[in-house]
């Protein structure tokens, strides 16, 4: 288990420039990166922590903030410009925001919330933990000598743009369909119901049964069944066989 | 640097995200938590590509493929959380409970349909249920 | 020529079976013949090979039917005079039987697979007297076990006829397993299944076990000829239609076993210990029987025990070494035997009743069915065995063995030596055979009596009411009539034709069969004494019977002549003639001058007749036997004890044992499983994070596990 283990996806060319010796490399003596590394690491470490413990909905998407962030400050240190701005960019920017949303449109309690962690708490502590404990064993032992060096220019813009458009065109493209897709199934599915189904499903009056009948037998979640929606225009391209319904 | 200093933070990040994710009761926090984990692996990759230094550079590339991929998934989930939570009124992970054996129905939302109603299939899971029992 | 003759004999009953009941529904018309024809073409076959063979001759003819492991299996024809005798007596009967059915049985729905079985089982009669092999005799042996479970079920609607059946065949079934041991047995140490090679090993000394083997033979003879303690299924046998009783429960199948010991009778003398038991079987058999038919009310029951008993003597004749005496008896047992079932069966027909006690009560029975009661009365004379009928020279003739062998010279015929047959055996025998002659005579006697002689018992019923005797011949169809005369014939003649010596004892095994003048007088005496004292017992019993109705009679007349003199003027009835006798039996306190009314006699003869007497010879006879011989002595309730509740309670304990245990098992795995399943199912409470939880969890504990295996 000490020597590394090179993954058969690796590149073609000359075996990694990295060192695996350990001349001039010493764990004791820490470099001003490492010491860095360590504290900002730290600090992403309890923001994540934190947002994954707190009771307050809202402050939990905002350690998630904290621990992007630190994140990319780690992606810097690593020599890794361009992800580091990449996950400001896309993480911070994006992904978090959109989280505040979700939340928003859900209805988060502001303030504490009572239950906001489910009654597996002790399962998924153990779980966690059984994992901590056994990929730290594996990592801290399988690379035990190893060392990174940290030469700048391999993480810039140029650098990574060249592969990407280089090496990596074919899956480049796949990803932008894959984000098309995305796109267009995140507005199907954010429509209103009664835009989908007809006839439109009367408000339920209390206490009276709802029969199963009336449902149409697509799931509710079925992005098929999918008439004209009121106002916007339909996508005869993604729904070629629902014919045009009536209001 | 010792590689050990990166691939323990990601260890343990990714360890975070896990108790987040069987943890948290809504869903969006859920979706914050697997994108903890997420980012683990992007540092990760990160990390051992700058190890190893190959010519293809596919640790970083992967990474953008995975912040993009990420960045999908968040949005189709979120927009499949408002879904849920327009039809059963609630995100919570907890009361989404139509796997179960005998899918009790959902609390019912204010508004839409009341919960547990997702067609004839399961009037019949419920049928089977109760004459089974 | 013989040997093909000698095998179609047992061949047409067969065939003419299968074309009976191939031809049952679909040709109505063919079933008589059918039922008929066969059966006297055997009956006339038996006669020819008979006559052709001769006396003193025998013949073998055989074919090897199958090999087995040891001694192989042949389809072998033993022709002598033994077995053609026999086999004309069953042509003979068997012919009668089908003939005296088809009037019987005439508006029987089941009549043709009646008819096939009678036929199927003459097949197999003839099939065991011809056999020349053993396990062909064995086949033969159980297909007429078969058809007697058949033939007893004929009317299986009533649950006598049902359980009667069933009984027989347990019953023979639980002699017939040591049976089959017994053959394996005699077969291995003769190294031969053959009837001659076997007899030839019990000549020359090469048979081991004689003992075992005829004891174990002994054991199925009991239970085909209804010996003690196996004799119980024959008395309920009689469920069974009469002609069938004629045919298999009286003639024929149980003279089977009579015939196998005849028949195998040099391996039998070569063990006393057989001998005596066999003895001791016989006398135990006759006197019980004789007392059980003495107290019985059914008259089938009185002629079964009589079989029973009659069947005792020949297997007495048997422990004394002599199988002449034996198939002497046994022949003219059958004839008379089978006349006397066919009688009573018409009788029974006529009277409408099996029961004594109710014919006793039938004034002018005798005048509806004169033919069957005269040859009834022939039978029973014979049965009685009074010269010169057959019964007494084929009884004497067993007194006579018995006799012999008790002084120690016993009539084997050079089938053994003399000394083979120990004294005591002769002496048991002697002294149950002649016990038993005065019980023959008694039962007969009574039997005759309360049949045939009601109306001299009941004077003020004959005196008051005139009998109809217009009922008439109708009661006797012509197909029940002759046949009775055909068997009539032999039931006078064949005991005096035994005595020619050139003709039925060199058929058999040479010497003579005439009496011995001591066993003559000595039977005949104590016949006559068991006649004449059931006679007068009967006499007195009737006197007793007489008064009680004369007093109810006239208390009943007193009584009317009270209302009559009470009557008002005007309202009188007619009044009758009274009859002489009458006059006589009543008390002079009668008020005088005034004719008894039609009212009057008519209330008198029910008051007679509703006197429950019976003049019953057998009460005084018995009298506190009475009870127990009417029941067989409790053996059947002992053999209900002792095997067939332990039977029923082992069964209910396998029923118990595998409903609740070996089931409880099984439905226990299946509610093991449903709740292992409903435990696994709790896992599935719907929340994705438990799924989820797990799933992480599993995980870890692969890598792990992976981890520290590697």
């Amino acid at each position: 288990m000490t020597a590394p283990v090179l993954g058969p996806g690796l590149a073609a060319g000359p075996l990694a420039a990295g060192s695996l010796s350990s001349q001039g490399h010493s764990f004791l003596s820490p470099t001003g990166v490492e010491i860095v590394f360590v504290l900002v690491g730290l600090a992403v470490l309890g923001a994540a922590v934190l947002s994954v413990t707190t009771r307050q909905l809202v402050h939990a998407a905002l350690w998630l903030v904290v621990a992007l962030g630190g994140l990319a400050v780690e992606f810097l240190l690593l020599t890794a410009e361009f992800i580091a701005w990449v996950q400001v960019l896309i993480y911070i920017g994006s992904v978090v925001v959109l989280v505040l949303f979700g939340l928003m449109l859900t209805r988060a309690p502001i303030g504490r919330s009572p239950d906001a962690d489910s009654r597996n708490r002790p399962v998924a502590l153990g779980t966690a933990a059984a994992a901590a404990a056994t990929l730290v064993t594996l990592v801290v032992d399988a690379f035990r000598t190893t060392w990174v060096d940290l030469d700048a220019g391999t993480g810039s813009a140029r650098a990574t743009g060249s592969s990407l458009f280089r090496h990596w065109v074919l899956p480049f493209e796949a990803l932008s369909v894959l984000l098309l897709a995305a796109l267009v199934g995140a507005i199907v599915l954010s429509r209103r119901d009664g835009d989908r189904t007809p006839p439109r499903p009367p408000r339920p009056r209390p206490g009276r049964a709802v029969s199963a009948a009336r449902r149409t037998p697509a799931a509710p979640v079925a992005p098929t069944a999918t008439p004209a929606a009121p106002g916007t225009s339909a996508n005869p391209a993604t729904n070629p066989a629902t014919p045009p319904q009536e209001r | 640097m010792h590689l050990a200093y990166p691939a323990v933070l990601a260890v343990l990040l990714f360890s975070v995200g896990v108790y987040g994710v069987l943890a948290r009761r809504n869903a969006v926090l859920v979706l914050m938590s697997v994108e903890l984990m997420l980012n683990a692996v992007n540092l990760n990759l990160v990390a051992f590509d700058v190890w190893l230094r190959d010519t293809l550079h596919a640790g970083q590339a992967l990474t953008l493929f995975t912040i993009t991929v990420a960045a999908a998934e968040i949005g189709l989930g979120l927009a499949v959380v408002l879904m849920v939570f327009r039809n059963r009124g609630t995100a919570d992970v907890d009361r989404l409970r139509d796997l179960a054996e005998n899918a009790e129905p959902a609390d019912g939302a204010d508004d839409a349909l009341p919960a547990g109603h997702p067609g004839p299939s399961r009037a019949a899971d419920q049928e089977k249920g109760r004459a089974a029992a | 020529m013989t040997v093909t003759l000698a095998a179609l004999v047992p061949a047409l009953p067969a065939l003419g079976a299968a074309a009976g009941l191939a031809a049952g529904r679909r040709a109505p018309g063919f079933v008589r013949p059918l039922a008929v024809l066969p059966v006297a073409a055997s009956a006339v076959l038996a006669l020819l090979v008979a006559l052709d063979l001769g006396t003193g001759r025998t013949l073998d003819a055989a074919t090897r039917l199958t090999p087995t492991g040891g001694p192989a299996i042949d389809l072998a024809i033993h022709l002598d005079g033994l077995a053609t005798a026999i086999a004309v007596l069953v042509g003979t009967v068997a012919t009668c039987v089908q003939v005296y059915s088809t009037a019987y049985l005439r508006d029987d729905p089941r009549y043709p697979s009646y008819a096939a079985l009678v036929s199927l089982f003459t097949a197999a009669m003839m099939l065991v007297v011809y056999s020349g092999d053993l396990i062909v005799l064995l086949v033969g042996w159980e297909v007429m076990g078969i058809c007697s479970y058949f033939l007893i079920g004929h009317h299986w609607e009533t649950a006598d006829a049902r359980s009667a059946s069933l009984k027989a065949f347990l019953v023979t079934k639980l002699g017939d397993v040591p049976f089959l041991f017994g053959l394996f047995a005699l077969g291995a140490d003769a190294g031969t299944f053959r009837i001659s090679g076997v007899l030839d090993a019990a000549a020359h000394g090469h048979l081991g076990h004689p003992t075992l083997v005829a004891l174990l033979l002994l054991a199925g003879v009991a239970g085909k000829s209804a010996q003690f303690p196996l004799h119980t299924w024959l008395p309920d046998a009689m469920a069974g239609p009469t002609p069938v009783s004629a045919l298999i429960h009286a003639a024929t199948m149980v003279a089977a076993g009579i015939y196998l010991v005849a028949r195998l009778l040099p391996v039998f003398l070569l063990s006393a210990a057989a001998l005596v038991v066999l003895a001791v079987l016989a006398a135990v058999t006759m006197v019980g029987s004789g007392l059980c038919a003495l107290a019985q009310d059914d008259l089938k029951r009185v002629l079964a025990y009589s079989t029973v008993g009659q069947l005792g003597y020949m297997a007495g004749a048997l422990a004394s070494g002599d199988r002449d005496a034996a198939v002497f008896h046994l022949l003219g047992h059958g004839f008379f035997k089978a006349l006397l079932f066919l009688a009573a069966g018409v009788v029974i027909h006529a009277a409408h009743t099996n029961s004594l006690t109710a014919m006793s009560r039938m004034p002018g029975l005798r005048r509806r069915v004169p033919d069957a009661s005269w040859t009834m009365g022939i039978g029973l004379v014979a049965l009685v065995g009074l010269p010169p009928l057959t019964g007494f020279f084929t009884k004497e003739s067993v007194l006579t063995a018995a006799e012999h062998a008790a002084t120690g010279e016993a009539l084997t015929r050079g089938l053994g030596p003399a000394d083979a047959v120990p004294a005591a055996a002769g002496w048991i025998v002697l002294v149950a055979g002649a016990v038993t002659a005065l019980l023959t005579g008694a039962y007969a006697t009574r039997l005759w009596l309360l049949a045939f002689h009601a109306p001299a018992a009941r004077p003020v019923v004959s005196a008051l009411a005139p009998d109809d005797a217009a009922g008439g011949r109708a009661a006797e169809p012509h197909a029940m009539r002759w046949p009775l005369w055909v068997l009539a014939v032999p039931t006078l003649a064949f005991g005096v034709a035994g005595l020619r010596t050139d003709w039925l004892p060199s058929l058999l095994d040479g010497g003579s069969l005439r009496p011995s003048s001591d066993t003559a007088v000595l039977g005949t005496g104590l016949a006559a004494a068991g006649v004449l004292v059931a006679y007068t017992a009967w006499r007195a019993a009737s006197r007793q019977v007489a008064r009680a109705q004369a007093d109810a009679a006239n208390t009943a007349l007193e009584r009317a002549a009270a209302e009559h003199a009470v009557r008002p003027a005007g309202t009188q009835a007619a009044p009758e003639e009274t009859p002489a006798d009458l006059a006589a039996d009543l008390p002079p306190a009668r008020p005088a001058g005034a004719p008894p009314t039609h009212e009057a006699i008519d209330a008198a003869i029910a008051a007679a007749e509703a006197v429950a007497l019976t003049p019953d010879p057998a009460r005084t006879l018995l009298g506190p036997l009475l009870t127990p011989a009417t029941r067989g002595f409790g053996l059947d309730r002992l053999y209900a004890a002792v095997f067939a509740a332990p039977t029923a309670a082992a069964a209910r304990l396998a029923r118990f044992l595998d409903r609740e245990v070996v089931e409880g098992y099984v439905q226990g795995s299946g509610l093991g499983a449903r709740l292992l399943g409903a435990a696994v199912r709790r896992a599935q409470n719907g929340n994705a994070q438990a799924y989820l939880g797990a799933l992480l969890a599993g995980a870890v504990v692969l890598a792990v596990a992976v981890a520290v295996g590697t």
